[in-house]
């Protein structure tokens, strides 16, 4: 009765089909209040005054709080969880992030004080009474602007706007490398900054047991227990067991609910001041604003070649943007998710790479789904297809003449990383016999024809995921271990309970960690119930990031298992009367080796809770806890094949075909890994021809701040997708899993712009910049000669 | 969104009433953009008069050479309708292309021009198909009818009754999107009347205008290539992040081509 | 201005005080505690509060509560019959149409609109039908699939080959 590898339907789609989902916005408390806070609608101003006294007066109207308010009450700013240091080797620069402005505004959406009212429509109309004396000041939008001497600064203390100045790699090696090539490659490229636009607006509710000095909050979380340590310890100053934080039902994340938002603090703050639950939901025009963003790199990057077109060495430097303050990750997403990455698929024997991270007057940038490996990737792939183009090389071609071989693993990369496992000749040949490549060019005739240019792109990529070995991290900045937690508690009856730490959002753990407890235990999945995103409930764990859940998560389910299984034999053996060791554990039954005289689960688990005839020596109950630190990142791999038809008179493309094989060693659920494959190449396509984030320089307005300027993919946007896989399990993991969560938002940017290129080719364009929407087009066609128009 | 007294009345009678009585009253049809601008609290009005009630603004009617379209008719009823597909299949199209299901299903004809978005799909159809808007006050040929960006030939609490549509069936609308938003970046509405073709242009300008020379030259030869040479002057054209006026003028052009060679 | 709207949802005749600014949206989850109905946005585009009002999908976001009186409106709540799923419902299941669960009211609200329409849809049209409904996690691509065989399935046919072949747990 086996369900791993089998497309078991999930069990959390009863409750979210028929709308019983509980979200946070669904939660209400007795006597709740409403907080509406109060946004800067200025991207760089001094608060010169506030004025609340006539909105504390307005009907319904309970508090009017401020930055002020809570910095006297001793609340802390909101803490960065990664340090990341400078090449000179000083610590990057780390301003103070209040939850609400004291004394400076610094972007669009900075929130600046916070109304609570009986209803929301109430403080939502006493805000307007609360009187805000701005004295506006220059902004800066644009990373490389910031950079500028004449630029305004984000903070004093901070010159240049420089928070670090970070490189990796050997860069004489680099050096030497570049002046015996045969070749080099050069090319400017922007990676363009994304709203992460989960569909459920980020929420939180607070509340205080006056009986019991508890807080409760309530949060739209990916990672509750991160939420209680940074706002206990570092904000609030509220005792771990004082403070639960629930993470209910969320709808949806890609890395923007990891962070400790100022939000969460209000609330929980603020429930504490008031003795009444207080309750907030982001409107989506506030997400926009407030909720932390992805990319906005701006970068050069150069690829030596030698004569026989294989990489000699990689040279990149990125300048990264922060925005207004240091999100909870953001130091680590553009250095060790990224200049890690720069070795991709390949054996280039050196790479230098260096980040400058810059503070500007926009939301603060965090991971976003993939989170510095879509940069990485994407500048890879785009310069190996310049180099195939310079060089008259197919791009495959020029891929599988470099590829790390499959045979070289483990394989150490000049950027840090091990890869453990992977075989990217295979995957690559799996995605171009899918999409057939070969016949590409005929199709490319036949486009032509119908006055149409047709294009295909390849990417591959490799990812580091399962994040993280915590002594790894801990040496890189990381501030937080990247282990994780569970707690196996089998019933007396044998049915079974799962705390995990990690947290599903979308990524049905509750029937994925089903599907391997059930098979694992040799129990019927109904009788395993997987509890998660409550710390009251589970084991301190690090949440769900970075493809993390099941090498981690699903490891250390495995880990409290084993234990389970030990103990269990101990008491098999004992009613048993046999010798522990000849005891085996398989279908959900305890056997003497060689006989047929076996015990249940069950039945070892009721006499683990009535343990009349029992081990003297053994604890009663049956109840395991495991928490598993992994020894390396996991690396899914593989690549992806985008074909793209342009109208040259509109510049309008049409992804006619997607196709994508991917390496994520062993899968449990191929339907749900399928469905995590659809939505990541869903977002890698938006970034490439639909999302971009807008600011006006001049004003620092945000120009892109709802669903009319901000454009999401639809349905009629995208094509279905083609998938396969192949399997190289990864190796120090018992599960032998890489993750599959961010796989397509790192490989799709990368396939479909070199598609779009490719299509471009025979006018001679050798780059476009993402996202390449319809005018972006039409002018680079306009700018070259049209062979159509030549005809 | 700020608070307002909500009425339905029954007649146009009681409408004319409650506008004389309040300044600040603004009247409801489908809502698809009144409510959004209201959530935004970009309008504050005192009183919100819902036409739904009024059940003579409802309703497609077959008038012979014509076709009449009550205020009141949704997008989605325009689409469907038997009497507009036969006789004027291009205006069934267009009323398909507005929106999305949802807001098909609730958004009006009389709503959408009298609201006059310059990205607003109706007004193309109309001054092209040189239909006549029927108010409580008077008929309007729809050439006088858009007169600048939301802005109309309506004056203080005269009300959109009916639009009437000549019947014809050479007759075109090509729409570029807004990727986002899904309004006309661009739209082009191409009718060929027995002896003369009207060009009406959407989302390039502040208001819905007419591109006399490509009429004039389609009238003489209605084919794609009669136009082609014909550019539109980017002056006065809508320029935002989603497409300069420069491109917009440009798509005029391609979408004018475009419609007229779907007319076949 | 306080007024009382009287109503049927989801077959059950109710009456509530509301604001005439209310939305409908809001006396679905705040006053009835039918929380099925969400908000994801502020610009009548996400589509995730996609209710029928007498038959018809609309976005209750985008709705007075008022202009619902007398109206007959059904929310996710109402679409399945005591304990089974309707068959729209159970294709979503079985093709892994859902991630996170919030877009997924809507987009069945809108997919039992499409097929109400049209029984027989193509793929194109029903990722053309698609537009007033986003979705962040699936791509879209299993929602169509579901979509298909939901239809089908409302047709008396049997569904076409599921692309997964999902096993029951």
């Amino acid at each position: 009765m086996t369900t791993v590898g089998a497309p078991v339907r999930r069990r959390e789609d009863y409750r979210f089909l028929t709308g019983q989902g509980t979200y946070t916005d669904d939660i209400n408390r007795p006597n709740q209040l409403y907080a509406y806070i109060l946004r800067s609608p200025h991207a760089h101003a001094r608060i010169d005054g506030i004025d609340s006294a006539a909105a504390a007066k307005a009907p319904g109207v309970v508090a009017v709080f401020t930055g002020k308010d809570m910095a006297a009450d001793g609340v802390g700013g909101l803490p960065c969880g990664w340090l990341v240091h400078s090449k000179d080797g000083s610590p990057m620069k780390e301003p103070p992030h209040p939850p609400l402005a004291i004394d400076r505004v610094r972007h669009v959406g900075d929130p600046v004080a916070v109304v609570i009212g009986e209803t929301l429509a109430q403080a939502r109309e006493a805000a307007d009474l609360v009187e805000i004396d701005y004295g506006e000041e220059p902004a800066v939008v644009d990373p490389a602007e910031a950079l500028k001497p004449t630029a305004p600064l984000v903070f004093s203390d901070v010159p240049g706007n420089l928070c670090y100045d970070w490189s990796l790699g050997d860069l004489a090696a680099v050096d030497a490398a570049f002046a015996r090539a045969a070749r080099i490659v050069k090319l400017d490229l922007v990676n363009n900054r994304l709203v992460p636009n989960a569909m459920e607006p980020r929420a939180a509710i607070g509340e205080f047991y006056r009986a019991t000095g508890e807080y409760t909050l309530f949060t739209t979380s990916q990672n509750p227990h991160v939420i209680r340590l940074l706002m206990g310890a570092f904000v609030l100053h509220i005792p771990e067991a004082k403070l639960r934080v629930v993470a209910p039902d969320v709808g949806g994340g890609f890395g923007s609910k990891i962070y400790h938002y100022a939000e969460e603090a209000i609330v929980t703050w603020a429930a504490g001041k008031l003795r009444r639950p207080v309750k907030w939901t982001a409107e989506r025009s506030e997400s926009f604003m407030s909720d932390a963003h992805g990319r906005d790199h701006v970068t050069h990057v150069e690829l030596a070649l030698d004569a026989d077109a294989k990489f000699l060495a990689l040279k990149v430097s990125t300048i990264a943007n922060m925005g207004a303050y240091l999100s909870t990750f953001a130091p680590c997403i553009p250095t060790y998710l990224y200049g890690t990455l720069l070795a991709g698929t390949y054996p280039t024997p050196a790479i230098y790479v260096e980040t400058k991270a810059v503070f500007t007057h926009t939301v603060p940038v965090d991971a976003y789904r993939g989170a510095g490996r879509p940069e990485a990737t994407f500048l890879l792939e785009r310069i190996v297809d310049l180099a195939a183009d310079e060089l008259g090389i197919d791009p495959a071609e020029l891929r599988r003449r470099n590829f790390i071989p499959a045979d070289a693993f483990p394989y150490q990369t000049p950027v840090a990383l091990q890869y453990d496992s992977g075989d990217y000749q295979t995957t690559l040949e799996m995605a171009t016999s899918a999409a057939d490549y070969a016949g590409c060019e005929e199709r490319r005739r036949a486009a032509m024809a119908r006055g149409k240019l047709r294009g295909i792109g390849i990417a591959t990529y490799i990812e580091a995921c399962g994040i993280a070995p915590s002594a790894v991290v801990g040496s890189l900045g990381a501030r937080a271990g990247l282990y994780e937690s569970a707690a196996i508690r089998v019933h007396p009856t044998g049915s079974v309970t799962v705390m995990t730490g990690s947290h599903s959002h979308g990524q049905g753990h509750e029937t994925t960690f089903s599907q391997l407890v059930a098979d694992r235990l040799g129990i019927p999945i109904e009788n395993v119930e997987i509890v998660h995103g409550d710390t009251a409930k589970i084991p301190y764990g690090m949440g769900t990031n970075g493809s993390r859940s099941l090498a981690v998560g699903g490891t250390a389910i495995v880990k409290a298992m084993d234990k389970v299984i030990a103990k269990g034999k101990k008491i098999a053996a004992h009613l048993l009367e046999a010798a522990e060791a000849d005891i085996e554990f398989a279908d959900g039954k305890f056997t003497v080796a060689g006989t047929d005289r076996s015990k249940t689960l069950g039945e070892v688990a009721l006499t683990a809770y009535v343990p009349h005839n029992y081990p003297e020596d053994l604890e009663p109950g049956l109840d395991e806890t495991a928490f598993y630190d992994p020894k390396n990142f996991t690396f899914p791999s593989g690549a992806y094949v985008a074909e793209v038809e342009i109208d040259p008179e509109t510049g309008r493309l049409e992804i006619v075909n997607f196709t994508a094989a991917d390496d994520f060693g062993n899968i449990i659920n191929p339907m749900i890994v399928a469905g995590q494959v659809h939505g990541g190449l869903a977002q890698g396509i938006g970034q490439a021809v639909l999302e971009g984030c807008v600011y006006d320089k001049a004003t620092g307005q945000l120009l892109t701040g709802s669903y009319n300027d901000y454009a999401m993919p639809r349905a009629d946007d995208l094509p279905s997708f083609r998938l396969s896989t192949h399997a190289t399990p990864c190796t120090h993991n018992p599960l032998g899993v890489k993750g599959c969560g961010e796989a397509g938002a790192i490989g799709a940017p990368a396939a479909l712009t070199n598609a779009i290129v490719d299509a471009l080719r025979p006018l001679g364009v050798r780059h476009v910049d993402m996202p390449a929407t319809p005018e972006k087009l039409w002018r680079v066609i306009q700018q070259h000669r049209s062979p159509l128009a030549a005809e | 969104m700020y608070e307002f007294n909500y009425h339905k009345p029954a007649s146009l009678d009681e409408i004319a009433n409650l506008l004389a009585a309040n300044d600040e009253a603004k009247l409801l049809a489908g809502g698809m953009t009144l409510l959004p601008t209201l959530k935004q609290r970009l309008a504050r009005p005192s009183d919100l008069i819902d036409l739904a009630a009024i059940t003579s603004l409802r309703g497609i009617t077959d008038a012979g050479d014509a076709i009449v379209i009550g205020a009141m008719t949704r997008h989605a009823e325009v689409n469907r309708s038997p009497v507009v597909k036969q006789g004027l299949p291009a205006l069934a199209a267009m009323a398909g292309m507005i929106g999305d299901p949802a807001v098909r299903n609730r958004g009006t004809i009389g709503g959408s021009i009298s609201n006059n978005d310059p990205a607003a799909d109706y007004p193309s159809a109309l001054v092209a198909l040189n239909a006549t808007v029927h108010t409580t006050k008077r008929e309007i040929a729809a050439d006088n009818f858009f007169t600048g960006m939301f802005e109309t030939a309506l004056e203080p609490a005269e009300i959109v009754t009916a639009v009437r549509f000549p019947k014809l069936q050479i007759a075109n609308y090509q729409k570029f999107r807004n990727p986002a938003s899904r309004y006309a970046i661009v739209g082009v509405f191409v009718a060929r009347f027995p002896n003369a073709v009207r060009v009406a242009v959407t989302g390039a300008g502040p208001v819905v205008f007419r591109v006399p020379e490509m009429e004039a030259a389609l009238t003489q030869n209605f084919s794609p290539d009669a136009i082609k040479d014909i550019t539109i002057k980017e002056d006065g054209l809508n320029s935002d992040i989603h497409a300069s006026a420069e491109y917009r003028a440009h798509l005029v052009g391609v979408m004018a081509r475009r419609a007229v060679a779907a007319c076949g | 201005m306080q007024k009382t709207v009287s109503l049927t949802v989801n077959g059950r005749p109710v009456s509530a005080t509301v604001e005439g600014r209310t939305l409908l949206v809001q006396l679905l989850r705040e006053q009835l505690g039918l929380t099925g109905t969400h908000v994801g946005c502020d610009t009548s585009q996400c589509g995730a509060c996609v209710v029928h009002v007498d038959g018809e999908a609309v976005k209750s976001c985008t709705l007075l509560a008022l202009q619902a009186e007398g109206r007959s409106v059904l929310t996710i709540e109402g679409v399945a019959t005591g304990d089974t799923l309707h068959p729209m419902q159970e294709a979503f299941r079985n093709n892994h149409a859902l991630q996170c669960g919030f877009c997924t009211p809507g987009m069945v609200m809108s997919a039992l609109d499409l097929v109400k329409n049209n029984p027989n849809p193509t793929e194109r049209e029903v990722r053309e039908y698609l537009e007033g409904n986003l979705c962040r996690c699936t791509g879209y691509h299993t929602i169509v699939l579901a979509i298909l065989e939901g239809a089908a399935v409302m047709r008396g046919e049997a569904p076409p080959a599921n692309v997964h072949g999902a096993a029951a747990e």
